[in-house]
């Protein structure tokens, strides 16, 4: 090293363009251009590489099942087209299921964002022990939901039941938990309710907070009490907020499976199948008496249409209802294309050409990525319940 | 100066490019090997001079003590054996159905499996190791290596347990009301060796009439114990096709006869089993009697902790009855299905079923550990130091044969308890809607 040092003068640094120059200067150069071509693409694949392992694949893969007879123990049978479909939508019990999803969900899902909205404002004030109180509201969410369930299939017993109990105090006669329908749904959503509520409050709050304090000062200027600032200030300021609680919720309301599996004893909806919602029709179907995946993926499939269609419907909903104050100005994407577009022209009039490439090229990926990042993180929530 | 800033900004971006790739591999590998390993048994990991590892799936409670098992490991050098236990049998049955139709990757080189998964399994004997042994052949109740066997002669699993039924009840209650309280006396009153259904539902009537209890927790327990012992429910054993629900009198009969004693004359107290009300009913007098396997004497303490009074009478109605029972399979797919056999047969051999009937309560299927003085002079305390061993050995003995039941036994009979809960339980429907409703739920299986 010491001998050989002096003939190779310091690397690179102060080195003039010299001697091996020509023929790696070809080679960085294809190199270079492999890289502005290439690397954006491989920044972002993580992504889109894990999606397709653990979105992609399976729902691909769903839907060929879906098409196959296909026995949970026996595997691939004969190719049925879409006769699979045809027999789920042929089964009174799917369409029972669907209903009772339906109502689970409505009865679920709304008093849910409500009460979560209100409570989050709750917290939003000035408290005394403030952690403590937000803290407090997530306990529910952390308690697994098999145990919520346990506790509350005992409280919602027909005949020794806590609240049966309690409403006989009162003079009430008591409710038949497990042979009414509409009465177990009900019990459900309070069990859905009591574990999500909370989660829901704190990512409310966690809105409320990034909303500007000027604002608030603003409106107590213009004379606006605690609720006129509530409606024009704070709901507007978390419209985003909204939008991605009410759609998770709606995703999570319709693929509700822990609190039905776990409200009685055998598990599968009751005996009339009044609490069976999609998902445990579905579960039955792959992994109960039939164990005929073929048509469970048929479900999965109809299940995700289903949710998709309603997820729309409930996305433009929101949008509408929350837009009520003056939205943000929207930049269209038209004058963000052209502002690049004067900012790629700025960049290549003053740096040399190999050197600019890569400066638009790495500037589109954070973006995409950020979209991805948020589609993302709308997804998340949901597979959790 | 130039050329050096891009030349540095240019090593950069290669090794940022660089990074991303190894995150990626990253990943992919993790995932990868992440269903390797997450396993950790079925091929059973090889350390140096032949030493294996032997893996044991078992759910609830089979009274392998790790004594036991250590026990094994010291009479059989180079075995190591691992114990893995699911809480439920549910969980361990979703296990491994899903890992059998994954090509048996991740699976234990024993699995526990219930009666009641077997007429789905036998229908795929080649997913599991035939075991078969002229060696133990007469160890076990004949009508208990049937059950395991399938139709081309395959014994799939080793039994371990059975489930014969007696009748438990309540002696306070029976005093209360006038009735005989003395164990004896009981079976004696509901018909003694040659009880009938009819017998037990008519001192159920007497009782009922001066009790504020029912008779027994529901219809559906009931009627599982009645159609236990029909040979021939629900499928012709001969081809194994469904019957049609419709014309089948033994059903209906069987049927008619319950919702009569149920509902009409009022002896059940409108429960499902296992669920919150059954639990609760314990501590509540809710009921006087109840069938009641060998392993039901567990849940029964569980439940009724601080209730004096249960005993547990040597009688059944129509004859023996067995609910439940257990096996041990060895999956093909695993790497050592011959040392797992040797295991397997060690375990369900009469000395170790004894012990684990002492840890367990596990009522053994093996003949000679049925007879055993260990068994025999088992007794339980909380159910007023009734002699349980020799009593369900006897019930045991009763015990004609296994019924049939083929791949849609249990779509069938769900349909039928089904239409039990709805009149019994939440008593939505009259006896004749509740039939209907069967009906129709076996009409939708597309049988």
């Amino acid at each position: 090293m010491a001998v050989l040092s002096p003939t190779q003068p310091a690397p690179a640094r102060g080195r003039p363009p010299g001697r091996r120059a020509p023929r790696r200067v070809g080679f960085s150069q294809r190199l270079g251009r492999w890289d502005v071509k290439l690397s954006p693409y491989l920044y972002i694949s993580p992504f889109f590489v894990l999606f397709a392992v653990t979105g992609l694949f399976p729902l691909v893969y769903t839907a060929f099942v879906s098409v196959h007879q296909w026995n949970l123990l026996g595997g691939q049978g004969d190719f049925v087209g879409l006769q699979n479909y045809a027999d789920v939508l042929d089964q009174p019990v799917f369409w029972r299921s669907l209903v009772n999803t339906v109502s689970i969900f409505v009865l679920s899902s709304v008093p849910q964002v409500l009460l979560a909205i209100t409570i989050a404002a709750l917290l939003d004030q000035n408290l005394r022990a403030a952690t403590f109180w937000r803290m407090g509201v997530l306990v529910p969410y952390i308690v697994a939901p098999v145990a919520v369930s346990m506790i509350f299939g005992r409280m919602f017993a027909d005949q020794y039941g806590f609240v049966n109990a309690l409403l006989g105090i009162v003079g009430i006669d008591p409710v038949g938990w497990h042979s009414d329908r509409f009465a177990s749904h009900l019990a459900i959503a309070t069990i859905v309710n009591y574990r999500w509520t909370g989660y829901n409050a704190l990512i409310f709050l966690a809105a409320m907070q990034a909303v500007p304090r000027e604002l608030y000062e603003a409106a107590v200027i213009d004379g606006a009490g605690r609720v006129r600032q509530f409606f024009s200030v704070t709901v507007p300021q978390i419209r985003a907020t909204i939008i991605f609680v009410v759609i998770t919720s709606t995703i999570g309301g319709l693929q509700i499976f822990d609190e039905v599996r776990m409200y009685d004893a055998a598990g599968l909806g009751g005996p009339s199948k009044n609490w069976m919602t999609t998902v445990l029709y579905l579960y039955d179907v792959a992994w109960g008496n039939q164990k005929n995946f073929g048509r469970a993926a048929a479900v999965a499939w109809i299940l995700f249409v289903l949710i998709i269609g309603i997820g729309m419907i409930n996305f433009l909903l929101t949008r509408r209802i929350s837009t009520s104050g003056p939205s943000t100005p929207k930049v269209s994407r038209r004058h963000t294309r052209a502002l690049l577009e004067r900012a790629r022209a700025a960049g290549a009039a003053t740096t040399t050409p190999p050197a600019a490439g890569p400066a638009p090229g790495t500037g589109a990926p954070p973006s995409g990525g950020a979209r991805a990042g948020a589609a993302r993180a709308g997804t998340t929530p949901e597979e959790d319940r | 100066m130039l050329s050096s800033t891009r030349h540095a900004g240019r090593s950069r971006r290669t090794a940022a490019a660089t990074a991303g790739l190894a995150s990626i591999t990253l990943a992919l590998t993790a995932c990868g090997s992440g269903s390797d390993d997450g396993s950790g048994s079925g091929s059973g990991e090889e350390s140096g001079s032949g030493e294996i590892t032997l893996t044991v799936a078992t759910f609830n409670n089979f009274g392998y003590t790790d004594e036991l098992l250590a026990r094994y490991e010291e009479e059989n050098p180079g075995v190591t054996v691992e114990h893995v236990t699911a809480a439920r049998s549910e969980d361990a049955r979703t296990n491994l159905t899903t890992k059998l139709a994954a090509g048996g990757e991740g699976l234990a080189d024993i699995e526990a499996i219930e009666v009641d998964w077997l007429p789905e399994l036998t229908q795929y004997p080649d997913l599991f190791t035939d075991l078969s042994d002229p060696e133990i052949e007469g160890r076990w109740l004949d009508w208990k290596v049937e059950q395991a066997t399938t139709p081309d002669g395959k014994l799939i699993g080793y039994g371990t347990d059975i489930g014969p039924e007696a009748i438990c009840y309540r002696a306070d209650l029976f005093e209360a009301a006038g009735l005989p309280s003395d164990r004896e006396e009981v079976a004696e009153l509901l018909g003694g060796a040659d009880a009938t259904w009819e017998d037990y539902f008519e001192v159920g009537r007497q009782f009922v009439a001066s009790s504020d209890a029912a008779w027994f927790d529901g219809a559906t327990p009931t009627y599982q114990g009645m159609i236990n012992q029909v040979m021939d429910a629900y499928e012709d054993p001969a081809t194994g096709e469904p019957k049609d629900l419709a014309s089948n009198t033994a059903v209906k009969d069987l049927y008619d006869q319950v919702v009569q004693a149920a509902v009409t004359d009022g002896l059940s107290a409108g429960l499902e089993q296992w669920s919150g009300d059954w639990d609760a009913a314990f501590q509540n007098d809710g009921f006087a009697t109840m069938l009641c396997p060998a392993w039901m004497t567990g849940p029964i303490e569980e439940r009724a902790g601080g209730v004096a009074g249960w005993d547990v009478a040597d009688v059944f109605p129509g004859g023996g009855g067995n609910w439940g029972g257990s096996f041990l399979t060895v999956p093909a797919s695993g790497a050592h299905t011959e040392e797992a056999k040797q295991l397997a047969a060690w375990l369900t051999a009469p000395e170790q079923q004894i012990a684990a009937f002492e840890f367990a309560g596990t009522f053994p299927s093996q003949v000679e550990a049925q007879a055993s003085e260990q068994v025999q002079s088992f007794t339980n305390e909380f159910f007023g130091d009734a002699p349980v061993g020799q009593i369900f050995s006897a019930r045991a003995q009763a015990i004609e044969g296994a019924p049939f039941k083929g791949p849609n036994y249990f779509s069938i009979h769900q349909s039928v308890q089904n239409a039990l809960l709805r009149v019994d339980v939440t008593k939505e429907q009259d006896a004749e809607a509740g039939w209907q409703g069967a009906l129709e739920e076996f009409a939708s299986l597309g049988l």
